[in-house]
Parts: C-alpha cells; structure tokens; sequence
C-alpha cells in the first residue's frame, strides 16, 4: 500500500557499475543493452568517441563515458555492456559501461540534489545522489552526458 | 469532417497555380497581345480564386478576384497590358505566396489584407476601362441578369424528396412546436469544383451556426465521402429567418445556387405522400408533381437563387488526368530504407556464399545469390528514379527573380537557362535552391557592369546570365555564369590583406585559385556597398557550405573582363553508392567508384618530392600522394613496402593518389551518418555496413583533395 502511495513520484533507474562506483541512469532514456562488440575507430574526432557500432542495421556512436569523465581507460571484460540511450531528436547514443547490475526504483525524497561544484569535475555528470537501501548511487545527468562539454584534468 | 484534410492539396495546387501565372506573366511583359497567355491568366487566376473560396481563405479570394476583373476587362479587349500592370501584378502574386507561406505554416492565410495592392488593381482598373464603372458592379449586374434565365434552367427543390424517416419527421414536429422556421435547401455545387464535400462541408457549417440541421440528402457520410452529385439537399430548423440562412449558404464559394424556402411538416407529409404514389405510378407523373413546386418558388421570393460571381465556368477547364501518383516524401523514404536493408541482407548472404569454402553449396545457391544481387541492384535503381524530380521545379522561379533584380538594380540582363529537366534526387533539389539563388543574385549584382560600362567595353547591353545543369557520370553539374566584369584578384588580395586574412607576403605566394578561394570565406564581402541584394557577407561562404552539407562542392572559374562561372557539383544520389573497398592497417574503408579515376601499382622510387611534397608522375600528369594511414592517425609502419597501392581520384580537374595498403573490390554501399553527436569529421562523409555487419567509414574525396 505505501508502494502505491508514493507511486506517482517514482524514477526507475538502471544501476551501473563504473570503477568502484554506481551509477543510475533514468531508465527512460535507455534504448537497449548491448554485450561489448567491436567497435570501428572514427578518426578525428572527440576523444571520448570510441567509435561506431552497428546495432541491427543502424550506426550509432558509441563514447566512453570513463575518458569523458577522467577516469582511468575502460577495461573490456564480459560483463561490460554498452547502454544505447536513445535521445529525442539527436537520435542514439551508446555509453560503455562496467557492468549492469540491477534496475531501482527510488522516490522524489530518496534522490539528494547536488549542488553545482565547478570544481569537481566529475560530480558535472551527476545530478543528485540516490539513496537505495544502504548504498548510493549517483545519477547521471543525461544531458550532460551527451553534451559536449569534457572534463579537464 | 475538417478542411484541412484538404489543405495539402490546396497547398499544392495553389504553388501550380501561382508558378504558372509567373510564368505567363513574365510571357505577357514580353507580348503583352498574346491572348492565349490572358486567357490562361484569367483562368489560373479563377481557379485560386475558387479554391481559397473554398478553404475560407476569405482575404486570397478578394485579392485573385480583384486580379480577375482585371483580366476580364483585358481580355475584353477594353485594357491595355502596361508595365504598371505588370508590376502590380508580380505584387499580388509575391502577396499571395505570402499567403500560401502562411497557409504552409500556421494553416491559416494571415491577417494581411494587402489593401494597397488591392486598391492599386481597382485604380488600374478604373482607368483602363475608362468608364469610371466599377467592374464588380458590371459583374454583378451580369450576374443579376443570369439570375433568372439560370432559374429556368431548372434548379430544382430537389429537398422535397428526400426521405423522412419517422425520428425526423417528429424533430421537425418538436422544433415547428417551438416555433422555429423550417427551411428546405438544395445546394447546387457548381461542376468545376474539385473539392465537392470540402464546399458541402463549409456550406452545413455556416447554416449550423444559425440551426440545427434536421435531415439531408445525401446522408452526411455520403456527402463527406463525395457520394454524390452535383446538388444536396438538407432541411434546418432555426430561428432565424429564410434570407440570413440563404445568405449564410451563399458565401461559400463554387456554389453555383442555392433554392430554398420555409416549408411546413403537413406540406412535407404532403409532398411525400404525392411521391409515394408517384413512385407507384410511373415516374413521367413525378416531374409533373415537382414542377410546380419549384414553379412556386420564385413567387415566394425572389433572392431565393444566388449565382456564384463566377459565371463564366466554359473557361475553366477540368484538370487533366494524367498517369501520375502523388507520394508523401516520407514513404519514399522508408522505402528508400528498407531497401538500404535488404541490400545490407543481400551484402551478408553475398559474404557468406564467397567465404563459406563452397562444399556445401550447390551450384543453384550461387546462381540465386546472384540473381538477388541483380534484384537488388535494379530495385534500387528504380527506388532512387521514384525519388529523382527534374531540377526545374526549383529553377523556375528564376527568370521572375532576374526581371526584379534588373529592374531594382537598374541594369539590363537576360537569365538563359538550359538543362532544367536534369534530375536530382528530391531531398537535394529542395535544397539547391538557395544556394543557387544566391550565385544568381551574385552574378547579377556583382558580376554584371552596368549599362553604360558595357556599352564603353562594346559589350551588348543586356547582360547575359547562363544558368547550365546537366549530368555527368554520377554526378550533376549545375553552372552559373555570367558574362560582366569577372573577379577581380588584385582587389580581393588587397582587401584580404586589409582585413588581416592574409599577409601582403602570403598574398605574393597565392595563385588566382587560392585568391578566389578567399571568396568563400565566412564573413568576406566584396561589396563596397550593403545593398539588399548582396553584399552583407553571408553570401559564398553559406552558398559552400550548403553544398558540401549535400555532399557536393563549388568552383568557380573567372577570366577578368570576361565574367565568371560557378560550377557546382552534386551527387546523383544520396543513399545508396558504388564503392571500392580498401584496407588501411586492419581498418576497411569505402571509396565512392564516382570519384575513383584509375588504380595504379607503383613502386617506392618512383615517388618525388615537390616542394617537400610527395607527388608521383604518371602518363604526363604531376599527382600528388596522400598518406591515409598517416592522415587517419595510423601509427607508421616500420618498414615501408617496396610497391604502394596507390588509387588515383579525382575532383572536377584536380586529382590526388591515396595510398592504401590493399584493395578488397567493388561493392554497392548504403550511406549512414554518423549522427549528430560525432563531431563532423571532415574526411569521413559517413559510415557503411558491410556483408559481416562490420562498420565501414566512407572517405570524403571531395575535402581530401
């Protein structure tokens, strides 16, 4: 019954695992999950643009979302997969991702809000803290995600 | 039922419509005698008169019937075709494309009314008929005048027969007991008209505002479907009063009359129970029945007809039905798609047949692998002709441009056109327009000297601008030149230099062709002065962009004092191509057959160096070398081969070796982008997917060379 209650201000998001951290992104924007395929180099382009892929006779670019962050390089294993999230009007974008490990849901008063902190370049992708059960995860900011804007390091 | 279903048709017909009166126009300044061409205008005219009618397009109908009058006393024979004429005219149809743009986008015509344009027509009017007569008042009289003889040609109360069921013969009763008046209708639609139930509609509409409509005849799904003739017959209740509700009916247009008058349920009851015992008896008593009545009509009230102002039907003619379908530009799209699949199917089962050893195969499964691959390849062809339209939908507009712009500028020219049935691939032929405009404005402003610089070079006075399309392989060529001043190097050097584009130095160095490139920079004006035509700087460098964005390119040739030429190039199509596959390191990429000139083995030493640039000579021609593993970002391989592979390209004069490391074969290839979030990298023009669902990268030969 208190599922119900709350139901109408509810987010679900898909957790994803990206170094030691977690991650949710709004599972409305996701298109597909995709196992790692090989993915063909374009020249001159972002650094973050590892390439393009072919997903059922469609070309869609594929970005590391580790370079764009200023992590470490991504670690191809069996378990990383590429989310295809699929953007209105710009069409679909894949990110390459650790692992999938699960979908939540979290209310409105299970989200904290970050502040905006210029300085901390990495929390710029982010747009609130979920709190699920005894872990955190932090939420991507879709927009950011596929803007153009880096971090610098 | 809504008009605008119609509207894609409305907007269709109309842009044929007003094309064709520019053009006739433009026919007219020249023979303004040509009573074909009058005769064509009045009835184009007519036509947009009708169909805005019939939208409700209320301030386009006065502006094409005021255009109309016009024409009718010019045709007549009582005006004469002035320049002034003219002009006035190119304004009512420059107002009336601004209706019909308004109409595109809102669905509404705009508030608008073009009072000055209207107002200028009738002043013409009133003096090329020297009467001093207003002509809608002659009209009006002639419509008077056909009023009764149009009676008599029998418009019947045809309402009287139609068929009241018991429901609605007790709502007739119901509303008779509140006192309402009843009023029967026929409606005559008059026969030209296009858009039957779109004119029945608006006609319900405007009575229903004033009552409620109690039966008809046709039934309301007929009407809506077109299922029926010519007339329709409807009863209203209402409490307003018989003339307001004929009135109502009367102003929509293409209703050629309207009879109606206050009938009484016992008269109905009456009247069908005459016609049921008509109908038992033979059908030559049923006409005897009906005469009277509508014999009775008149007495009652004379208003009871209105003619439509258009009485002059003869002269429109029915549109011809010619063998073609009209297609949304989205469904050839998709279907563009799906055969950009099947062919991408097809690649994978041709990779499949070549690699799979061939032991399990027959000899059958090759023979329909290549059958498919012809299938295919035709289905394709005959996909992208579905998509091709001649060029001239978007060159016609141009001779009508030129007369402005030599009448504005105060210069003679003359735009020659040829090649106008080149065909393009739809999507690019809606967006070669501008650009092309554009090189005309540039020709016409900048190019051309004016008169009297003409006459001292001994130069003809009108200048000539040649708009030339035609194809050549896969590619269409459309050139613009002109035959004034040419460019003038020396000036945009200095300009250049003024402006800190270049250096004095550098500009030393630069060839004619680097300096006129300089032309196709952004924000590089060689106008002394801004005029509205050109000259604010956003002009070659959008015109270049525009077309490389279609995946073309633009060169211009100029020979000072001679004019110049702008030569732009554009694909045939878009989608689907024939490439060469090539391998660089382990990456394959595609390079379109089009720009492919010959493929040439040379070895290591027969490359030379020509200022610091690596070149090769063969068969007479100097050709410099491109390293695409180093342009690619490749690391450089620590021994270099003895014998390079070298494909030889070319771009309209110029050519260029690209070196690969070995060559996989022709192949037809479906173009994607490599969408939004990919920074546009100059080199790549898009991505294919090849027979193994690989990803491929097209190169751009275009900005390689």
């Amino acid at each position: 019954m208190e599922r119900d209650i709350i139901m109408n201000e509810t987010k679900q998001y898909i957790v994803v695992k990206l170094g030691g951290e977690q991650y949710g992104i709004d599972i409305s924007y996701v298109d597909n999950i995709v196992r790692m395929q090989k993915i063909t180099r374009v020249p001159k382009v972002q650094p973050y643009f590892k390439g393009i892929i072919n997903l059922r006779g469609e070309v869609v670019p594929v970005m590391s979302i580790r370079t764009k962050m200023g992590l470490s390089d991504d670690e191809f294993t069996d378990a990383t997969r590429i989310i295809i999230l699929k953007i209105e009007e710009q069409g679909s974008l894949g990110i390459i991702i650790d692992a999938v490990k699960e979908v939540v849901t979290l209310a409105k008063d299970e989200i904290d809000k970050v502040a905006y902190d210029a300085k901390d370049e990495k929390n710029n992708f982010i747009n609130g803290i979920g709190k699920h059960g005894e872990e955190l995860i932090s939420l991507f900011d879709i927009n950011c995600i596929i803007g153009e804007r880096e971090a610098v390091l | 039922m809504d008009v605008s279903q119609y509207l894609e048709i409305f907007i269709d017909e109309t842009n044929g419509h007003l094309q064709n009166l520019s053009d006739c126009i433009m026919t007219l300044e020249k023979e303004p005698e040509n009573m074909d061409t009058i005769n064509e205008i009045f009835r184009a005219a007519h036509s947009l008169k009708g169909m805005a009618g019939t939208m409700g397009f209320k301030r386009m109908q006065h502006l094409t019937h005021d255009m109309e009058n016009v024409f009718q006393e010019v045709r007549s024979g009582k005006m004469k075709v002035t320049s002034g004429l003219v002009d006035v005219l190119f304004q009512c149809l420059d107002a009336l494309d601004v209706y019909l743009e308004n109409v595109k986008n809102t669905s509404n015509e705009g508030t608008d009314d073009n009072a000055a344009i209207i107002q200028e027509l009738n002043e013409i009017l009133a003096a090329g008929s020297g009467q001093g007569k207003a002509p809608s008042k002659q009209e009006e009289k002639k419509e008077e005048a056909a009023k009764p003889k149009e009676q008599k040609d029998g418009f019947e109360e045809h309402f009287l027969q139609i068929d009241l069921s018991e429901k609605e013969k007790s709502s007739m009763k119901e509303a008779e007991e509140k006192g309402q008046h009843i009023c029967g209708f026929t409606v005559y639609i008059s026969e030209e008209c296009l858009l039957k139930a779109a004119r029945a509609f608006l006609v319900f509409k405007a009575v229903e505002d004033m009552g409620d409509i109690l039966a008809s005849n046709p039934s309301s799904q007929d009407i809506e479907d077109e299922n029926f003739e010519y007339d329709f017959s409807f009863y209203i209740s209402s409490e307003e009063s018989l003339e307001s509700l004929l009135e109502a009916a009367k102003t929509v247009s293409e209703i050629s009359a309207v009879v109606g008058r206050e009938v009484k349920l016992e008269d109905l009851e009456t009247a069908q129970k005459e016609k049921e015992e008509k109908e038992r008896n033979e059908a030559a008593e049923q006409e005897k029945a009906n005469v009277p009545a509508a014999a009775s009509a008149p007495g009652k009230d004379t208003a009871k007809l209105s003619v439509n102002n258009n009485n002059k039907k003869q002269n429109v003619s029915k549109p011809v039905s010619n063998r073609t379908v009209r297609v949304d530009i989205e469904k050839l799209d998709a279907l563009m798609n799906q055969v950009s699949e099947l062919i991408i199917a097809k690649n994978s089962l041709v990779s499949i047949s070549s690699t799979d050893g061939g032991s399990t195969q027959s000899q059958s499964f090759h023979e329909q692998i290549e059958y498919l691959e012809r299938i295919t390849t035709s289905l394709h062809e005959s996909v992208m002709k579905v998509r091709m339209v001649p060029i001239e939908s978007v060159v016609q507009k141009f001779p009508r441009m030129i007369r402005d712009l030599s009448k504005k500028l105060d210069k003679k020219m003359e735009l020659h056109m040829s090649g106008e049935d080149t065909e393009l691939d739809r999507t690019v032929v809606d967006q070669i327009g501008d650009p092309l405009q554009h090189l005309l404005r540039n020709s016409a402003d900048h190019g051309l000297e004016s008169g009297e610089i003409r006459r001292e070079k001994g130069k003809p006075e009108v200048g000539a601008i040649y708009l030339n399309a035609f194809q050549e392989g896969n590619n269409v060529i459309i050139e613009v030149s002109d035959d004034g001043a040419g460019i003038n190097t020396e000036r945009i050097k200095e300009k250049a230099i003024e402006r800190g584009i270049i250096t004095a130095e550098q500009g030393q160095a630069m060839s004619q062709k680097e300096i006129i490139d300089i032309l196709f920079m952004p924000s590089f004006s060689m106008a002394k002065k801004i005029t509205d035509i050109s000259g604010r700087g956003v002009g070659l460098d959008v015109v270049k962009s525009n077309i490389e964005a279609l995946g073309g390119d633009v060169e211009v040739e100029s020979i000072l004092g001679e004019g110049s030429k702008f030569t732009v190039r554009l694909p045939l199509t878009l989608a689907i191509i024939q490439a060469l596959m090539v391998e660089i390191r382990d990456e394959k990429y595609a390079i379109p057959l089009g720009s492919i000139q010959t493929i040439e083995d040379i070895s290591v030493d027969e490359v030379k160096y020509v200022q610091a640039e690596e070149v090769i000579h063969i068969r007479g021609s100097v050709i410099p070398l491109i390293r695409l593993d180093k342009l690619l970002d490749f690391t450089p391989e620590e021994e270099e081969p003895e014998d390079l592979t070298v494909v030889i390209v070319k771009k309209g004069e110029k050519f260029a070796g690209l070196i690969v490391d070995n060559l996989i074969g022709q192949q037809e290839i479906v173009i994607k982008s490599l969408g939004k979030y990919i920074d546009s990298t100059k080199l790549i023009s898009g991505a294919t997917i090849l027979g193994d669902g690989e990803v491929a990268l097209i190169l751009d030969v275009n900005t390689l060379i």
